[in-house]
């Protein structure tokens, strides 16, 4: 009852306070995944503290949503300036298994080791699309189809496990009653928002995203900014696999971060970011995460097993598809049908 | 024809590297490895990497045109699965073949319609279809099932296979596969269809104001590339004598890097498709030298896959920027 009395007017106010704002409809589209599940899955809202922590639902919602959420961030930044990055999956299952590998050795260089490969991994794609000019999706599928073959060989194709009690933590550990992992999105959240809101590093960014050759001529660092951007999303992609990682006290490479690039796009486009690059919305993409974290628990609670989960997950991505469609939306304001010639205009990536 | 048009032109250039790369690997694992050399090892070659060949017809055609196409995998898997099923559940062979073809051409046709009425990213539109097709699978069966069936057993397997000596026969797979290369070869040479696909992939719009009829060929393109990707099902299922919804994962990375080894631009309007068949068999050399070199892992062969596509990629960059 007291979740209630702190969830129904949270959410209320924040709608209330979005509503001519973009977060509106990711944020509606939660809230009635909420609703739902508080009307028809039993349990789901019921939290409790045991040993001075918060368990329940919700709370597993959070923790598991925290690597998207991670991803997100990143992703938000590469799709806002016209690119995408699919290789974060492989560039998280690097980071867990160089993690697990160090972890004998010392926890800062196990650490340190998982995100510096992850920077490497991201400095590696950003080159690729700055200094080589290779279309984005397409440079990055260079490390889509290597990395998990690269974290076999720093595996040597087995499952480490590491019981440290500091690596555990960072995926499994609780602080101030809440999952750590939370603290750790909110931390790299607002990071982030500073970097790309109270610097000009931001507008940067979208008018890249915008039209890069007009960026360019009024002499923004187009290239130096998106390689920053790639680097930022594996450093990202690096923390998502440490904490991937750590919730399984293994390094798993076949499996850690497997379709979680999906996921993370998914995320920033139900979030209200264009995949064509220019405005962007951080906070959308943190709310579409949990958007698909949610989705995935309630199915989850209602029987579907993860495999067939994929199809509702399919109908979910075709439908945001269809919603961001110039064509449709131009239809359904009833507004003349603007020629293909204008569309692809619009909507070249 | 005139002379002209077989000198080699910077076009040629990436397939003409990529038969060099083919031509080394093999010439390498016959120096290191006895036996490497052996018919055996070529014909199984073939037979052993016929579906992802068929399936990287498809996907070069997408290509082509200036698309892609994330599905492949998990429709390849989605029609072994239902094949599987279909004949344990007492149908005829035929029957199931016939019905998950015309499945994977309808999957591919409404994600081609998605693209093009509503201008929606290709990339986004078969990522859906991807995890739609994946999760159909596990509905239709959650987990491997074996073909037990005559049709199977006998007829694809031994009648259907040419022998070569008394232990070595051409497999039924390997006949599939130089037939939808040389057939896709053909459409994309020398048919209007193919001509037009090409056209899109270079220039949409000015395509567009030739007059071509873009719409039904770009949705020709994806339902090609549905139906040629359950056609590897098909092809698939020949040769593991099974189904399984949780395979061939990662299917499509093998078929775009196949397309793009064998000389096909990822920004479409140029690519040869027997290119493509290079390339799979680049992709085949590699799994075969890594299988007899016996203390390296399976994994070094995305590695080493990673690594030549970065090679290609970069290539085919350089040679485009040169005639810029």
């Amino acid at each position: 009852m007291i979740v209630d009395l702190l969830i129904w007017p949270a959410l209320a106010a924040l709608l209330w306070v979005n509503r001519r704002r973009p977060l509106l409809w990711p944020l509606l589209a939660l809230a009635l995944l909420l609703l739902f599940n508080r009307l028809f899955t039993p349990g789901f809202f019921i939290l409790e503290i045991r040993d001075g922590r918060l368990y329940g639902t919700l709370v597993d919602v959070l923790n598991q949503g925290s690597k998207v959420m991670l991803l997100a961030l990143g992703m938000t930044l590469v799709i806002a300036t016209g690119g995408v990055d699919p290789s974060v999956g492989a560039t998280m299952a690097i980071a867990g298994a160089v993690m697990a590998r160090l972890a004998g050795v010392s926890i800062p260089v196990a650490l340190g080791g998982g995100l510096g490969v992850a920077l490497l991994a991201g400095a590696w794609n950003g080159l690729l699309v700055s200094a080589f000019r290779i279309q984005p999706i397409i440079a990055t599928l260079i490390l889509m189809v290597a990395g998990r073959g690269v974290a076999q060989l720093v595996t040597d194709g087995q499952i480490i496990n590491f019981e440290q009690p500091a690596l555990v933590y960072l995926g499994n550990g609780s602080l101030l009653g809440l999952p750590f992992t939370l603290a750790l999105v909110l931390g790299m959240f607002v990071l982030t928002a500073l970097l790309v809101r109270r610097t000009a590093l931001g507008l940067f960014i979208e008018a890249i995203g915008d039209n890069e050759t007009a960026a360019r001529f009024t002499g923004l660092p187009a290239r130096p900014v998106k390689f920053l951007v790639y680097v930022f999303a594996g450093f990202c992609a690096g923390l998502a696999g440490l904490v991937a990682a750590s919730n399984i006290k293994s390094a798993d490479a076949n499996h850690i971060g497997l379709y979680l690039e999906l996921d993370a796009i998914l995320a920033v486009v139900v979030g209200g970011t264009a995949l064509t690059g220019g405005r962007f919305q951080l906070a959308g993409s943190l709310i579409g995460a949990l958007l698909i974290q949610t989705l995935g628990t309630t199915l989850y609670a209602r029987n579907v097993g993860a495999d067939v989960a994929t199809v509702p997950k399919a109908m979910v991505i075709l439908a945001v598809c269809l919603l961001q469609s110039p064509v449709l939306r131009a239809k359904l304001a009833g507004l003349r049908r603007p020629t293909p010639v204008a569309i692809r205009k619009e909507g070249s990536a | 024809m005139k002379l002209a048009h077989l000198r080699p032109s910077a076009r040629m250039l990436p397939v003409l590297a990529s038969l060099g790369v083919l031509i080394l690997l093999y010439a390498g694992g016959c120096v290191a490895f006895e036996n490497f050399g052996s018919l055996r090892v070529l014909i199984n070659l073939f037979g052993d990497n016929a579906f992802l060949g068929v399936a990287a017809v498809g996907a070069t055609f997408v290509i082509l045109s200036g698309g892609i196409d994330l599905s492949v995998g998990a429709v390849v898997a989605f029609t072994g699965v239902l094949i599987a099923s279909l004949i344990g559940h007492g149908q005829a062979p035929l029957l199931a073949i016939g019905l998950a073809l015309g499945l994977g051409a309808g999957f591919g046709a409404l994600m081609g319609a998605l693209i093009h009425l509503y201008a929606l990213p290709p990339f986004l539109v078969t990522l859906g279809g991807m995890f739609l097709a994946r999760g159909l699978a596990f509905v239709v069966h959650p987990e491997s099932l074996s073909i037990d069936h005559p049709f199977y057993g006998e007829f694809i397997s031994q009648t259907l296979s040419v022998p070569v000596s008394r232990r070595l026969a051409i497999p039924f797979t390997a006949f599939a596969l130089l037939a939808v290369v040389l057939a896709g070869a053909a459409l994309a040479r020398w048919s209007r269809y193919g001509r037009n696909v090409l056209a899109i992939g270079s220039s949409e719009s000015s395509a567009r104001l030739m007059g071509v009829p873009i719409g039904a060929t770009k949705i020709l393109v994806y339902t090609l590339g549905g139906f040629l990707s359950a056609l590897g099902g098909v092809v698939a299922t020949f040769y593991m004598q099974s189904g399984n919804p949780a395979s061939f994962v990662g299917l499509e990375l093998d078929a775009i890097a196949a397309a793009v080894i064998g000389g096909t631009l990822l920004r479409g309007g140029v690519g040869y498709i027997p290119g493509t068949l290079v390339g799979v068999l680049i992709l085949g050399l590699i799994q075969t030298l890594v299988i007899f070199q016996g203390t390296l892992n399976s994994w070094w062969t995305r590695i080493a896959v990673g690594g030549l596509l970065f090679v290609f990629i970069v290539l085919q960059q350089l040679t485009a920027r040169r005639r810029e």
